[in-house]
């Protein structure tokens, strides 16, 4: 089964780290990533920009209202994503736990929906 | 005539049949697949099918093979119509791989461990964990659920709906977990096995049929994890406590149903047998060296017992074993006995002011009130003592509880 991991953290955390800190922070990630690659279950992962880049699109009525500023305002912001595939709940649970943002943050782990694909 | 009691002989063939393999053959069935609701709904298709075909042509040789074939059937057929389902054809193939591994006339393995820890998932709201199991391995329905944990049966229904959509849709694995999250994932099981019992004790008259009923199954289901899990302490620790409990159950209540205090207790009204069974599990379960929350309040009975046959009692030691009760859980209520116990090793100043504070939600506990007020009694803090069993008076469910706090207050 495919499981996304949401990486939630507080933005505002990362900036107050002195640079040897944000240095230790990015090779504990980079050791993660290595990790899920070499087990063989990494799809896919991504790092996002903080939302003072995002931006709201919604279209009602035909016309596409833009705004600026993320989704929905909150303590903790969707930082990154890992997608893997494992057998199960427990696998994706146990590989979630080792994740460096479980540690300084919260990561919500969503079964994605299956789809025929053989 | 024929027809009736060939009809009674498949119904009684039916239920027995429920009664101890339910459980082991939703396991079965929803192992591969996760999907609960599908196995259950196939296997009561196969025993509508069993009522319909047994009175006819007679109770097959092995019920239970009889009924997996039916409902395996049903859930190959139910898997093949369900074309909006995108993954109807990965089901199918998990389906016919399960059947395919245990060869015809060999015994159906046993899963329920399996899956009562897919029931007690810490990904499972902790509240629904004990219904769950009620209803996946004992097969009870959501309206006797319901009522048993005083909520609506509408809601019960939906809540287990949802919880079995979660195994399913979250993948929770059907599994024994590995060594090192074993006793971890094993308290959870127990804790919701110790919940449903819990509920059915609340009824100590035993007037109520759905309470009763629920520390029954409750019994079965520690007795099951206990069978299961020979080697974790703590599964056998809630075995005992449960049948110390249980063997009191008679004893509760006198013939004209007032409720009787354990010290007042006709111990002839006891269940020995289950004592007795309760005394060498917990023999057993000390030995195997790790303690536990289950083993303590098991020992805390046993001591109980012991002071009750011999006349002797040991407070220290039951006061020891609430000290490491309250270590472990940190638990109010366990704080409530310690603070008893104390009354009767250190006198009851010091049981006063070992209870802890009534906040909110001891605020509006029975039991900590009426602790309350019976240790006030003996200081001799009467006006005190009055208002407390006041408060615990409007707080209790149980008539006969409420009279015996009635007769306390009045003889002040």
């Amino acid at each position: 089964m495919q499981y996304l991991f949401l990486l939630y953290a507080n933005e505002g955390g990362w900036q107050q780290l002195t640079e040897a800190q944000k240095q230790q922070g990015m090779a504990a990630y980079t050791a993660y990533t290595q990790a899920l690659k070499k087990e063989g279950v990494l799809v896919g992962s991504n790092r996002l920009q903080p939302i003072a880049a995002a931006t709201t699109v919604h279209v009602a009525d035909g016309k596409s209202q833009v705004l600026d500023g993320p989704y929905a305002d909150t303590k903790e912001q969707l930082g990154g994503y890992y997608l893997v595939d494992v057998p199960d709940l427990d696998a994706a649970l146990a590989w979630a736990a080792r994740c460096p943002g479980a540690s300084h943050g919260t990561i919500e782990v969503r079964p994605v929906w299956p789809t025929q694909n053989a | 005539m024929a027809q009736g009691n060939g009809d009674g002989r498949a119904r009684d063939a039916a239920e027995a049949v429920a009664r101890q393999s339910y459980g082991k053959l939703v396991a079965f069935l929803a192992a591969r697949t996760r999907d609960v609701a599908a196995a259950e709904d196939a296997l009561s298709e196969a025993f509508a099918a069993a009522l319909a075909e047994w009175p006819v042509k007679g109770c097959p040789q092995n019920p239970e093979a009889w009924l997996m074939t039916v409902a395996r059937r049903r859930l190959i057929d139910g898997a093949r119509h369900v074309r909006v389902h995108e993954s109807a054809s990965d089901d199918l193939r998990l389906i016919a791989e399960s059947l395919d591994a245990i060869p015809d006339g060999s015994a159906m393995p046993d899963q329920r461990l399996a899956l009562l820890f897919a029931c007690a998932h810490p990904a499972i709201d902790a509240g629904v964990r004990a219904p769950l199991m009620l209803q996946v391995v004992l097969g009870l329905d959501a309206k006797a659920i319901a009522s048993a944990f005083l909520s609506s049966p509408d809601a019960m229904a939906k809540r287990l709906v949802r919880a079995k959509q979660k195994i399913r849709e979250a993948g929770i694995p059907f599994r024994i977990p590995e060594r090192e999250e074993l006793p971890a994932r094993t308290d959870s099981v127990l804790d919701a096995i110790y919940a449903a019992f819990a509920e059915g004790w609340t009824d100590p008259a035993g007037t109520d049929a759905a309470r009763r009923d629920l520390a029954e199954e409750a019994l079965f289901l520690a007795r099951l994890a206990a069978e299961l899990l020979p080697d974790e302490a703590e599964a056998l620790g809630l075995l005992a406590l449960v049948l110390y409990a249980e063997s009191r159950r008679r004893a509760r209540r006198d013939a004209s149903g007032e409720f009787v205090p354990l010290d007042a207790q006709d111990r002839l009204a006891w269940d020995i047998a289950m004592i007795e069974e309760a005394e060498t599990l917990l023999r057993r379960a000390c030995a195997l060296g790790t303690l536990g929350r289950y083993q303590l309040e098991a020992a805390v009975q046993s001591a109980h017992v012991a002071r009750c046959r011999s006349g002797q009692a040991d407070w220290p030691a039951v006061v020891a074993l609430y000290d490491a009760l309250f270590a472990l859980t940190r638990s109010p209520v366990v704080a409530i006995n310690r603070a008893l116990a104390i009354g009767e090793t250190l006198g009851t100043e010091a049981a006063l002011a070992a209870l802890p504070d009534a906040d909110e939600r001891l605020g509006r506990y029975q039991p900590y009130w009426a602790a309350r007020a019976a240790l006030l009694a003996r200081s001799g803090a009467v006006a005190q003592a009055r208002e407390a069993y006041e408060l615990a008076i409007g707080l209790e469910r149980d008539d006969a509880i409420r009279r015996f706090l009635q007769q306390r207050q009045a003889a002040l």
